[in-house]
């Protein structure tokens, strides 16, 4: 777990960092047990619903189920005690991603028959690329087994005594104000970007006006006129 | 704090400036457009002004995520006058344009990216160097894809934005390595990490930063959108591009390579010295067969990008000099060069901007033909011109650091690069006045803001300039002691 680093230059840390305390292994094999199947659940339904991603016919479908793989992702965030990343997964990826991706699903008419057409020609290539990831997957196991990595160190090692919400919300608006700061000037260039490359005044565009509209009286919108019969009607 | 809010000064009233002018342009609509953009500049100038404060005194601020030292002020002074430019010389271009009007976002946008590039110069932390570096760019692909009507405009914006967002990504994978191994974001705790001895992952990180660096500074083997960007854009956004962008981006890169990974120092030169190498041959002989002065332009900030990374190269305290003395000498040239580009009209008033139409310029305009002459003589490095000196002072700091072929072979190419500026040049003086076009090319009077500003700029890189030197070679001095 977190190396507690040695202090580097004392201005590189903040006070909140110095002081670093493990959790015991205090709690009981019922916490574990509970763990354990709070993991098994998450997991399994994770599985299920990203099987049912790449299975499900309707591409509306494949969204929803992605979107029970994210939130089920982010309980297991949640177990190994990452609930900031939880969190961002939750509000990021279901409230952003998958909502984007139900956009574009729904607007675009895409045909998937069409897209599947071509499976058994790149079945091959897909075969290929599917034995590279198992590979890749199966070398990171041994890995891992092999021994944990060694980072050189860490400067600010998560203290254990708070949740990383905390923790980061204690650096964020003050140590770390100047770049928050530009953050939200980065944002701000966003906004103007895209309001200055989309939002254009079309002049031959007849949009509704309504104040115009409701202040419009019937006096000046109809007129009572008396033709004489024969003599055809003004327009 | 309250040094640090005081450290941080210009980049305060830039950010703050920006965003009162961006509510003004909220309410008072394209009629503000004049409004704005005069304010713009006074910003930009009480920015400059502010440099003189603690923002150049040397210290940090906000426990080390910016530093306010001499070499920063340095480069904003640059950076701000270059983006003042960019603002002065936009509302002729886009009213003699296409139809797209220039609009008071466009003084706001270039604001905010002056203010990113501001806190890029100044980074004391990889943090701050990838906030303001997305602050810029972010605004800057933008502003490439501002006239929204005209397709290669939004083109160049789309071409920089997917590979501006890759080469960030690249940045980022390196710097999340120097993370990763270091356990720091901070440049003096990074340089520390390095000084303790050679790890695979902190020299893998070293690699990725200078890749995404070398994007940002459109040296080769990353310079594959410049021409096309820098042809696309309207001519206002490539001056800004050419100029401002590309001091912040070789600043950031010494200050990343000096401060950060400074006892690396073997280990990046052998890239810095790759990249140098190549930008000078590639920009030296793809612009030979280029027939549009954006693009023959663009070629020519690839390949004098390649000479002032020859001074980065050096990585001595002469070498940042040297860096500097060229970065300033660099702005003005191209500046200069890209005023006249915007004078470049048809007898309609469009703008064009084949070579062939400054045929025949010396006889139908020759003060401006003139004041061309002098950058293209001054970009080829051609003795009495201000460009000399800056090229004699990258290669002098190369020998004395020992790399002799460095310096041999950047000679070489310079040579080869002079044949281009020289063709400009002898189209001008002795080709004849095309006689397609009626009227004479260029009939279109300059603006006397314009005609001013090329007239000083002629003026300072022509042997007039040689006044300065001094006091130029004594801030560079100044500015690069901050680093060491």
């Amino acid at each position: 777990m977190a190396t507690v680093g040695k202090a580097q230059s004392p201005r590189t840390l903040p006070p909140t960092h110095l002081t670093v305390k493990r959790r015991t292994d205090s709690e009981g094999p019922q916490k574990t047990v509970i763990q354990a199947l709070a993991f098994y659940l998450f997991a399994a339904i994770v599985i299920a619903s990203a099987a049912l991603t790449i299975t499900s016919r309707n591409p509306v479908h494949a969204v929803l189920w992605l979107i029970l793989a994210f939130f089920n992702a982010a309980g297991l965030m949640v177990l190994v005690g990452a609930e900031f990343i939880a969190m961002l997964l939750v509000i990021v990826y279901v409230g952003a991603v998958a909502v984007l991706f139900l956009f574009v699903v729904m607007m675009l008419n895409i045909d998937f028959a069409e897209l599947r057409a071509g499976f058994a020609r790149y079945a091959a290539i897909g075969a290929v690329f599917a034995v590279g990831l198992a590979a890749e997957i199966m070398l990171a196991f041994g890995a891992w087994s092999a021994g944990k990595i060694e980072l050189a160190r860490r400067a600010a090692p998560t203290p254990d005594t708070i949740s990383n919400i905390q923790a980061l919300g204690m650096v964020l608006y003050t140590r770390y104000l100047f770049v928050f700061e530009g953050a939200g000037l980065v944002l701000l260039v966003a906004m103007i970007g895209a309001i200055v490359l989309t939002h254009r005044e079309r002049s031959g565009s007849r949009k509704q006006n309504i104040s115009r509209q409701n202040a419009r009286r019937p006096q000046d919108a109809t007129r009572n006129t008396q033709p004489t019969v024969g003599a055809g009607v003004e327009l | 704090m309250n040094m640090s809010l005081l450290m941080v000064l210009p980049e305060e009233i830039l950010a703050l400036g920006a965003i009162a002018l961006m509510l003004v342009a909220a309410w008072g609509g394209q009629a503000s457009t004049r409004m704005v953009s005069i304010v713009a500049v006074a910003v930009l100038v009480g920015a400059t002004i502010a440099l003189t404060g603690p923002a150049s005194y040397g210290g940090d601020a906000f426990g080390g995520l910016v530093r306010g030292d001499a070499f920063g002020a340095f480069a904003k002074v640059l950076i701000f006058g270059a983006s003042a430019i960019a603002i002065l010389i936009a509302p002729r271009f886009f009213a003699a344009g296409r139809g797209d009007d220039l609009r008071p976002e466009y003084p706001v946008l270039i604001l905010l990216s002056a203010a990113g590039m501001s806190m890029m110069v100044s980074a004391g932390d990889l943090l701050t160097l990838y906030v303001g570096l997305e602050l810029q760019s972010l605004a800057a692909y933008v502003l490439a894809s501002f006239m929204r009507r005209d397709t290669r405009s939004a083109e160049a914006g789309l071409k920089y934005f997917v590979l501006g967002a890759l080469a960030s990504g690249i940045l980022l994978y390196g710097i999340s390595l120097v993370y990763g191994f270091s356990g720091t974001t901070l440049f003096s705790s990074i340089a520390t990490a390095y000084g303790e001895g050679r790890s695979l992952g902190l020299t893998f990180g070293l690699v990725f930063v200078f890749a995404g660096l070398a994007f940002k500074m459109s040296a080769v083997p990353f310079h594959m959108w410049t021409p096309d960007v820098y042809e696309g854009a309207p001519t206002p956004v490539t001056t800004f591009f050419a100029s401002a962008p590309k001091v912040a981006a070789v600043a950031l890169s010494v200050r990343v390579a000096v401060e950060a990974m400074g006892p690396a120092t073997d280990q990046w030169r052998q890239i810095v010295i790759f990249a140098a190498l190549a930008s000078i041959i590639f920009g030296a002989v793809a612009a030979i067969g280029q027939t549009n002065i954006k693009r023959l332009l663009a070629y020519s900030s690839i390949n004098n990008v390649g000479f002032v990374l020859i001074g980065l190269a050096a990585g001595t305290q002469a070498g940042v000099a040297a860096v500097l003395f060229y970065l300033t000498v660099y702005v003005v040239m191209t500046l200069g060069s890209f005023l006249i580009v915007l004078q470049m009209k048809d007898a309609a008033g469009q703008p064009v901007e084949s070579i062939t139409a400054l045929a025949g310029l010396s006889r139908t305009r020759p003060g401006l033909a003139l004041a061309m002459a002098i950058f293209m003589f001054s970009l080829a490095g051609i003795p009495p011109m201000l460009g000399f000196n800056a090229k004699v002072a990258v290669f002098q700091a190369a020998i004395v650091a020992g790399l002799y072929p460095l310096a041999v072979v950047g000679f070489v190419a310079s040579v080869i690069g002079a044949f281009y500026y020289l063709r400009v040049v002898k189209v001008m003086y002795i080709d004849a006045p095309a006689e397609t076009v009626e009227g004479a090319p260029l009939a279109v009077r300059t603006d006397p803001v314009e005609g001013g500003l090329i007239a000083v700029m002629a003026a300072a890189i022509s042997p007039i300039g040689w006044l300065g030197l001094a006091s130029l070679g004594g801030a560079t001095m100044v500015a690069a002691k901050a680093l060491f």
